[in-house]
């Protein structure tokens, strides 16, 4: 029986080692750009990236600034995950194809926490039946808690438990591509717009 | 103290007023100096084209000749960083005379900064000048912050010149980018040596520059070279003329 | 051709080769302006660095827990010795999905194994989808920069192939109107896609699963809909631990682009339901870099392109002038250790002024890299005649002090004497646009014996001696 190509790589990769090399510890807490006002700092950042904050005290005001919003009253096909804020005229339930929610033309979700020093939030696979949610609506609206701002991505992965979701990613901000003469559009393949509403009470 | 005067091979040939610059700076300072005749060069130009054998008799010959002296001191950043960084290849790594002339050859800058302690010169240069940071003083032997490098480093060149009366400094949009000289790079990739040269200068015409300075001569025959084709008013000086020209 | 062959001809369109440099130098600017955000930011590389350099030093133990993780998460895990073998399991993958359209999201490592063209010739069609990179597969050319695959192009060409091959308006060339109809093309090309093709940036040694990292949402959008993801690793992109990303992801972007992160930083720990996840890892050569006490550090490579925007050489002669799937001084490491013979001009594309190292975010000694890469091809045999023969003349020339200094004088005579139509001549590249100094009657040597002479003649002045 000829060798494997795992087996031969890994027999190579074994044969040629370098000396060890020890591994540094990475505290969450440690040497880290900490802010002042992680909120402000991440509403700052993310607004640098093409996202808007939004601070509201309870779901029903993040719904009425929803209202306020054009694209969100002009938009035919619109799905809110998030109880209270928004409403939807797709039941996301009875779909089982998520090519079938290419037409959504705004979506609101939820956002786990936020990271102040890049305008990232942290998005979970658990709180929305296809993840695809997150990258096909024209517009996305993502509630977070206005509380939970962590400092720095060391703080982030400190609270994390990685794996735990077969799919979860940081989103800072609409999608956007310099590729052509490196002229920043927004709006490339994802979302072409992000607002955020940071919720001070889930009450 | 006594210092070796360890100069390159093409200022000796081409810049000797950049060796007698040197000269008169360390007598300004009341040190004693010699030149060990039986130098040539350091072996630079052949490591840089991968020729390690043909460099290797050339090392082994330069510290041979400099391997008695406390200090070895040269009007360039290239070279030293040759000795420094590059002898290791060459020796053994417990070779204590290879080791002790790489631990004692400094650059001028380097050498008054660190080893004289020189904090003020008194003197008198009333130009606009434009520092060219050569990149192997800058990044190789950290003579000066490099715009990659996010700490904080003296500035020995700048240090060094700001002192002088009447003398400032032009302001480039690009501070440290490299000249486009790189030995046999000039030649063998010339279109872009020539444009990068160009560049700098574009930079230093705009910045005000009227006196062109460096730490290493080659960067400036390359820049020099350019400058007299194109016969810009902006004269090229070793910062080593400069400190010798202007010292009272 | 050779790179100053190439070079040349970029350079011999003055105006785009200084438009290329700037546009390139913009993205440094961005970058120090991001990096002089992060008051901590040396300390990262540091940590980078050693975390790439421990788990070099543990890669096989890596990869073993990764599989066994990734497989335990219902990942199927493929391994593949040489790019040929990884297009061969990709296509037996697709194969057994009857997948006639594919999906791609930005992966050097697809463009080094030569996939598409593979997969195109067994009726497969494939779309890259991240613009750039979607622009010079219509152009039928390779990216020119890892990051910004178009960076060679403006506007006007990408309008032009557009209206070619989309139909665009004639003449249109506003960035936000091609990338709008970029979308709306690219959209329908996701809905109809039968799997997605994913590279990935970094995978995960304790948990098995891996990160991919976008700004346009295009590797999300190419794996969320079809039921098939395929990710396609080198198998060098691995870290230990999840809490490793924190500095990897920090430093990333940053140095990339000059953004605090990308838009998508998206954690995949196994299939959806109902669908399937393979991974594929690739040695390629990498096991032999590894192997090199001098260059396995190249390795540590996170791909960020830095290096390529900061080198002068790079910005001026444009990604295409190497030849390589991985151009710039990265590239000038990783390609010529692969064919020495076919590369052997890149590490001379380069003034070894250390820009790359100080720039990189995991440490490499980039430069000092392409200074011993020299010497690997000069073992090799691979310097060419004309470069070795002058360097053992020179060498021999510099090894007498009397040869030496007779040479210079005559150097320096024929300098002063000669006219100069004799001296600039097509055989002298030096003085095509440049004048060679002024040759001074004296030598150092000669000048400095002179004033050791006059001290001695005043006593009272003279501190030093010729030896």
């Amino acid at each position: 029986m000829t060798e494997s190509s795992r087996d031969q790589i890994l027999a190579r990769l074994r044969s040629v080692l370098p000396e060890s090399a020890p591994l540094p510890d990475l505290p969450p807490i440690g040497p880290w750009q900490t802010f002042e006002d992680p909120y402000a700092r991440f509403c700052e950042v993310l607004e640098s990236v093409g996202g808007i904050c939004i601070r509201v005290p309870t779901l029903a005001a993040a719904h009425e600034q929803l209202n306020q919003i054009a694209a969100w009253n002009d938009a035919k096909v619109r799905l809110s995950v998030v109880d209270g804020v928004g409403d939807s005229n797709v039941d996301l339930s009875s779909i089982d194809d998520p090519h079938e929610l290419e037409n959504v033309d705004f979506a609101v979700v939820r956002g786990q926490f936020a990271v102040a020093e890049n305008g990232a939030i942290w998005v979970t696979d658990d709180t929305v039946k296809h993840r695809v949610l997150y990258f096909l609506p024209q517009r996305l609206a993502m509630v977070i808690p206005a509380s939970e701002v962590v400092h720095n991505m060391h703080e982030a992965y400190g609270r994390l438990e990685i794996g735990k979701h077969t799919f979860a990613a940081f989103v800072s901000g609409p999608s956007k591509t310099a590729d052509i003469e490196q002229s920043l559009v927004i709006g490339a393949h994802g979302a072409r717009a992000l607002t955020v509403f940071a919720v001070e009470s889930f009450d | 103290m006594k210092v070796a005067l360890f100069i390159p091979c093409y200022v000796d040939q081409f810049y000797p007023q950049v060796g007698m610059a040197t000269v008169k700076i360390l007598e300004h300072f009341g040190v004693d100096h010699t030149f060990p005749a039986a130098q040539t060069c350091c072996g630079q130009p052949m490591a840089n084209s991968g020729c390690m054998p043909e460099a290797k008799p050339l090392a082994l010959r330069f510290v041979e000749i400099f391997k008695k002296y406390q200090y070895i001191v040269a009007p360039s950043g290239s070279c030293v960083s040759m000795v420094r960084n590059h002898y290791s290849t060459f020796f053994d790594k417990d070779d204590v005379e290879a080791n002790d002339v790489r631990r004692r050859t400094y650059e001028l800058s380097e050498f008054l900064t660190n080893v004289l302690k020189v904090d003020k010169l008194d003197g008198k240069f009333a130009h606009t000048v434009g520092i060219h940071q050569s990149c192997h003083g800058l990044r190789e032997l950290r003579l000066g912050p490099s715009s990659e490098v996010m700490a904080q480093r003296p500035e020995m060149l700048t240090d060094l010149l700001s002192g002088l009366e009447g003398i400032s400094f032009s302001k480039l949009q690009r501070p440290d980018e490299c000249c486009g000289f790189g030995g046999t790079f000039a030649v063998a990739e010339e279109a872009v040596s020539c444009m990068m040269g160009d560049d700098r200068i574009n930079d230093h015409l705009n910045a005000g520059t009227e006196v062109l300075t460096a730490g290493d001569m080659s960067c400036l025959m390359h820049l020099e070279g350019i400058i007299k084709r194109q016969k810009h008013p902006i004269r090229v000086m070793h910062f080593a003329e400069i400190l010798a020209e202007s010292i009272t | 051709m050779s790179h100053p062959a190439l070079a040349q001809a970029f350079i011999d369109d003055r105006p785009r080769a200084q438009w290329h440099d700037k546009a390139l130098w913009f993205v440094r600017e961005k970058r120090d302006r991001m990096a002089t955000s992060v008051p901590e930011w040396e300390e990262l590389r540091q940590r980078a660095s050693e975390i790439k350099q421990h788990t070099m030093s543990l890669l096989p133990d890596y990869l073993e827990m990764f599989e066994r993780n990734a497989k335990a998460r219902g990942v199927q895990v493929h391994w593949a010795t040489d790019g040929p073998e990884h297009n061969r399991i990709v296509h037996e993958i697709l194969q057994k999905h009857q997948v006639k359209k594919l999906v791609k999201s930005k992966s050097m490592l697809t463009e080094e194994c030569h996939l598409n063209p593979f997969l195109e010739k067994h009726g497969i069609e494939v779309v890259d989808t991240d613009l750039g990179e979607w622009i010079v597969q219509l152009r039928d050319e390779p990216p020119s920069h890892i990051v910004l695959p178009a960076i060679h192009l403006k506007k006007e060409d990408v309008g032009e192939t557009f209206h070619q091959h989309i139909g665009t308006e004639k003449g249109a060339s506003d960035p936000k109107y091609l990338t709008e109809a970029a979308r709306n093309t690219l959209r329908q090309r996701f809905c109809a896609a039968d799997a997605g093709l994913t590279g990935v940036n970094f995978a995960i040694a304790e948990t098995g699963g891996f990160v991919v990292c976008t700004n346009e949402g295009n590797a999300d959008l190419g794996v969320s809909l079809p039921k098939l993801h395929i990710a396609s690793m080198g198998i060098e992109k691995l870290i230990p631990r999840a809490s490793d990303l924190a500095v990897f992801l920090r430093l990333l972007a940053r140095s990339a682009t000059g953004q605090p992160i990308t838009t998508y930083s998206s954690h995949f720990h196994g299939p959806r339901e109902g669908c399937e996840l393979h991974i594929v890892l690739l040695d390629n050569g990498r096991s032999e870099i590894l192997k090199s006490p001098e260059f396995r550090r190249s390795l540590s490579c996170i791909r960020c392109g830095a290096c390529m925007n900061t080198c002068p050489v790079y910005r001026r002669s444009g990604g295409h002038s190497y030849e390589s799937t991985v151009p710039g001084p990265i590239g000038s490491i990783l390609t010529p250790l692969k064919d020495p013979a076919a590369h052997s001009s890149l590490p001379f594309a380069c003034t070894l002024c250390g820009s790359c190292t100080d720039v990189c975010p995991v440490k490499i000694d980039l430069h000092h890299q392409l200074f011993a890469m020299r010497a690997f091809l000069d073992r090799k045999k691979l310097l060419g005649m004309s470069k070795k023969l002058s360097m053992k003349f020179v060498s021999g020339l510099l090894s007498s002090q009397w040869v030496f200094s007779s040479a210079g004088k005559a150097a320096r005579t024929a300098l002063r004497w000669l006219p100069r139509f004799a001296v600039y001549n097509p055989l002298n590249p030096w003085g095509k646009q440049r004048d060679l100094p002024d040759a001074p009657k004296d030598s150092f040597r000669a000048q400095y014996a002179e004033h050791q002479k006059d001290k001695k003649s005043r006593p009272s002045s003279g501190t030093g001696g010729q030896s």
